[in-house]
């Protein structure tokens, strides 16, 4: 189906024209606007095809699988690119509520575009080399956004952030010459075919483990999510929102990818490390949000807490517990965006996001407060929000596949963020004031964060058909067959 | 030959992860400069080697006859080396732009508040 292309040559089209088009802030954000819904509207016409006819394929330029290079769309695949193509537009809108002038002029825009074509990509691949450039095309993108001013905060993130994710790439790449050394193909559906017949004795768990060494500093997970919360504090908030909502989701993405297609007869100690590893990052990530104050780390260690939920119940890979997993990632990427996004209103209000400098939203911007409680008490997991039904539908996952530990520190886990969420909300919005505002909050902000919050509050209200397709998704991952006879066995 | 070339991307990745560990940002790239450079010789190596038997069907044959040299092992390489001298000429730009605001490039130092 040549629609699968779209969600990846709509962005790099937007970055060509954005690039020739005059570097003044109107036209530039305008045009990235146009790019980002038109993003939106190709990733919803791949995922209604996907949820109407079935896994869908591209083989590009006609080579058959798996000698070329394939586009593939499950419905994994298919709902995580309407994420970023929701995540893009939002981003897109709080550009016109103002980016720094040197950014702007510098190449914000076509960037960002760059970032949305990696993730996009990265979703869609049907083959790990390609896998591996999608990565750094993204990451690129990502440095080069991380470190386009010159403050020391941002300097020491960005040298950080880049030494850690280029070793996570040669990682990578050392697993995929070994892999093609071994089985002589890195085509995702191929290699599940071959994997099982790997015959020399260890060599499948040596690249298992590099994989998930890779995959696992891509998503955050403990011990190697460190470089995270020391680095997503320091770009501008939209930035931010954007790596926070998608960049550690393709390492959930690609772990999910790799366990359900490769691993599902993995020896037993690869599905317990995964799981050990899943839940220290919850553990240490909520208690690390705990004790921070300032608005900003806590989301970031919220973020790396919150990995931990998805890739616990992907290691479980029951149906149900899978199903739990992909609803979280969702609504993760929603809520997560979002409240960065909060955080750049904070900022604008207050030039500071440290909890000494904020409190008194409450009374001074009542409409932003609103605006800004469903996020948070979505990520707290209260009920009736998105976040509670996520978590619920992990620990039943968990509790079903009898792994009643994981569920009874998934439901620890869930105590924390409530009671991290619950002191960031008193102390930045309740609390009596410190400080008078400096500035509005910037009507593009407070639009993109109420239509998050929209698609967030139907996630809630329209929960039950969203777990019948997420429960879709995880069987159609489980029953890896279908992918792999639809990619090899594709028309082309 | 294996064994050599084996040999010569472990000493490169060793190397390389030891001056990655440094605490100068200019080791650093150049660790990891070696490192990418240990990955695309072991990609080499690991896809199997074949003396002198391009993969080029001859006149008059319709299929290659065997051995013949695999050409993606190659095809992957040339692209890791692309992207490689593309990370290392940012990061270059990016330590030279630390040395320039911050003053040092000794990593440490980096992140401390004066």
């Amino acid at each position: 189906m040549k629609l699968l292309v779209l969600p990846i040559l709509v962005p790099l089209s937007t970055a060509a024209v954005l690039m020739l088009a005059p570097k003044r802030p109107v036209p530039q954000r305008w045009i990235s606007l146009a790019g980002s819904g038109l993003l939106l509207a190709s990733a919803i016409l791949v995922f209604l095809r996907v949820n109407a006819a079935g896994i869908q394929v591209l083989q590009i330029s006609g080579w058959p699988a798996p000698f070329g290079i394939t586009l593939v769309a499950d419905l994994l695949a298919g709902i995580l690119v309407v994420a970023v193509g929701v995540v893009g537009t939002a981003i897109s809108v709080v550009a016109f509520s103002g980016v720094d002038p040197r950014r702007e002029a510098f190449g914000y825009h076509p960037l960002l575009q760059i970032l949305l074509m990696g993730v996009a990509g990265a979703f869609l691949t049907g083959d790990f080399f390609n896998l591996y450039v999608w990565f750094e095309v993204m990451l690129v993108a990502s440095f080069v956004l991380m470190a386009l001013n010159r403050t020391r905060a941002q300097m020491e993130a960005a040298f950080k952030y880049v030494a850690i994710n280029l070793l996570a790439s040669s990682i990578f790449l050392t697993a995929l010459g070994l892999l093609y050394g071994a089985t002589g193909t890195l085509n995702m559906a191929a290699l599940a075919r071959v994997w099982p017949t790997i015959s020399t004795p260890g060599v499948d768990t040596v690249l298992a483990v590099l994989f998930l060494i890779a995959f696992s500093i891509k998503a955050g997970l403990f011990p190697l999510f460190f470089w995270l919360p020391a680095s997503y504090h320091t770009p501008p908030a939209p930035v931010g929102a954007a790596f926070a909502g998608l960049l550690t989701k393709v390492g959930v993405y690609a772990l999910i990818r790799v366990f359900t297609l490769l691993f599902h007869g993995a020896p037993p100690a690869l599905v317990t490390l995964l799981l050990v590893m899943s839940a220290a990052t919850m553990v240490i990530g909520l208690v690390a949000a705990l004790g921070e104050r300032d608005f900003r780390r806590i989301l970031s260690f919220n973020l790396v807490g919150h990995i931990g939920y998805t890739t616990a119940s992907l290691s479980l890979l029951t149906p149900a517990a899978l199903a739990g997993a992909i609803f979280y990632v969702l609504h993760h990427i929603l809520v997560i965006t979002n409240l960065y996004l909060v955080s750049g209103v904070l900022l604008r209000l207050r030039r500071t996001t440290e909890m000494a400098g904020l409190g008194g939203m409450y009374r001074n911007q009542p409409a932003f407060t609103a605006l800004a409680m469903i996020p948070i008490f979505s990520l707290a997991g209260v009920p009736p929000l998105s976040g509670f039904l996520g978590k619920l539908a992990i620990v039943e996952g968990t509790f079903a596949a009898g792994a009643y530990v994981t569920g009874g520190i998934v439901l620890l886990v869930g105590l924390l963020t409530l009671m991290s969420m619950g002191h960031t909300w008193a102390d930045s919005f309740w609390k009596p004031g410190a400080a008078p505002d400096i500035a509005a909050p910037g009507l593009p902000l407070l639009l993109a964060i109420g239509a998050l919050n929209v698609l967030t509050v139907a996630m809630t209200i329209g929960a039950e058909p969203l777990f019948e397709l997420t429960s879709r998704g995880a069987q159609q991952l489980l029953h890896s067959d279908e992918y792999v006879r639809a990619v090899l066995e594709a028309a082309h | 030959m294996e064994g050599l070339l084996a040999l010569a991307s472990g000493i490169l990745y060793a190397a390389g992860i030891y001056l990655m560990l440094r605490r100068r940002l200019a080791q650093l790239i150049i660790g990891l400069g070696l490192l990418s450079n240990g990955t695309n010789l072991l990609i080499f190596t690991a896809g199997g080697l074949t003396r002198a038997r391009p993969p080029v069907v001859p006149d008059g044959a319709t299929a290659l006859a065997q051995p013949y040299a695999d050409p993606v092992p190659q095809a992957l390489i040339l692209t890791a080396i692309v992207i490689g001298f593309g990370l290392t000429a940012f990061s270059l730009v990016l330590a030279h732009r630390v040395h320039a605001t911050v003053g040092t490039d000794d990593v440490d130092d980096v992140g401390r508040e004066r």
